[in-house]
């Protein structure tokens, strides 16, 4: 199958979701006969090994979010995981079992270029000792097609920090790039203040965003919110995803941010991937947001 | 619920009255509590996934002294609205955290250091009245 917007716009229809669809930016798809566009997929917080209310299909809801990634045509040409994605454990052991068992589960992608980074629930417990063993190192840089991507962890240290030496790497990174390089930066928690009573906040992440500040084309995508969110901080986008476990209220919409409920109705409601296309020449992305599964 | 030292506070308004001090023997309270406005002290403890008090009750425009312990792992104490927090509450040794409210109502504080499955739910309610 050709890579056509129509394809995708095709696979919304199916996916019952076509009027969510978020564009980022100026309205349009991207033009997929570029050589040079591309299209990744944007998968977070799947807490592998909670079991709970919020989520009676537990067990196979990421295997479901797998197969609905595995169904994308043409495939996406990497995958990014924004942390947590395991639930959090008090016992090494269990949370080795449970990394273990998240990555033979993604083995099914066929998407083989993936790229990880650790949520709270990962890494906070052990500074992400067990999360490094399995995933290799929680901060990275790499290229792609003419952007720059940047991965860092504010989780590691669980005061949700960067850290200073983290910073100093970032520095030395951004040192390298022009200043209208195509960056896009990919971390766990909000850099931003989004709802620190709800601990929606990374204490060093006003730094961070001053850093980045000076580059013209920075994206910022995250997680750790179990819902789609979009804030701009100057020119810098910040795009939330949602979870693949249970959703979150709304920043401050609800006196404590306990999951919402399960809705047997209209299973898996709330939770989702999203597709990420660069834009033909431009300096934003198109957001296609997907449910777990196709409906109806 | 949390109260200010009693103790201390007694002392500070009697106090007031200086020839009652050192009959009371309260002479270690004199020089630096004539010096100091008078403080609300609260002493609490957190553990896995509790703080002692799960509300606190103070004076609005007198300073806020909490002394927090953390019983078993590092955890957090921060009041959002009031922008204080503490770097980080260990295990075995008091963390101070020094504010004095300028508002009423009714305001959270949590643990923002993450201490594990049941990390989302430590908090408690600050009262300013």
């Amino acid at each position: 199958m050709s890579h056509s917007p129509l394809d995708r716009r095709q696979f919304l229809k199916l996916a019952g979701v076509g009027g969510a669809v978020f564009v980022s930016g100026l309205p349009g798809f991207a033009n997929a006969q570029n050589a040079q566009d591309f299209y990744f997929v944007q998968m977070s917080d799947s807490h592998w090994g909670f079991e709970g209310a919020p989520n009676p299909d537990a067990k196979l809801t990421l295997k479901k979010a797998i197969a609905s990634v595995n169904a994308l045509s043409p495939a996406p040409e990497f995958i990014i995981f924004t942390g947590d994605l395991t639930h959090t454990t008090d016992d090494p052991a269990e949370r080795r079992k449970r990394m273990g068992e998240f990555k033979e589960i993604v083995s099914e992608l066929k998407v083989k270029n993936i790229h990880f980074i650790p949520g709270e629930h990962d890494a906070s417990l052990d500074r992400g000792k067990a999360f490094t063993e399995f995933f290799g190192p929680t901060n990275y840089t790499f290229d792609y097609k003419g952007v720059h991507f940047i991965a860092m962890d504010n989780v590691s240290d669980p005061t949700a920090s960067f850290g200073e030496e983290q910073r100093n790497w970032l520095a030395a990174d951004l040192a390298k790039q022009s200043k209208d390089a195509r960056i896009v930066f990919f971390t766990h928690r909000p850099l931003f203040d989004l709802q620190p009573s709800w601990d929606w906040a990374t204490r060093d992440g006003a730094q961070v965003i001053d850093m980045l500040m000076p580059y013209q084309n920075v994206t910022v995508f995250y997680g750790h919110i179990h819902q789609e969110h979009h804030h701009m901080t100057g020119h810098i986008p910040h795009h939330a995803a949602k979870s693949l476990i249970f959703p979150l209220p709304a920043p401050g919409s609800q006196p404590k941010r306990t999951p919402l409920a399960w809705n047997p109705a209209a299973p898996y409601s709330g939770l989702g991937f999203r597709e990420i296309q660069t834009k033909a020449g431009g300096k934003d992305f198109d957001l296609t947001e997907f449910p777990v599964v196709k409906q109806g | 619920m949390a109260k200010i030292d009693a103790p201390r506070r007694r002392a500070l308004r009697l106090l007031g009255g200086a020839g009652a001090v050192g009959a009371l023997g309260l002479a270690g309270y004199t020089a630096a509590a004539l010096a100091q406005p008078e403080e609300q002290h609260i002493k609490m403890t957190v553990k896995r996934f509790e703080y002692s008090q799960k509300e606190i009750h103070v004076k609005k425009g007198i300073p806020v002294v909490v002394e927090i312990v953390s019983l078993d792992v590092p955890h957090g104490f921060s009041v959002p609205d009031f922008h204080v927090r503490a770097e980080v509450v260990m295990p075995g040794k008091p963390t101070f955290i020094r504010f004095t409210p300028d508002k009423t109502g009714e305001f959270l504080y949590l643990c923002d250091v993450f201490c594990g499955t049941g990390h989302e739910a430590l908090e408690g309610s600050l009262f300013v009245t």
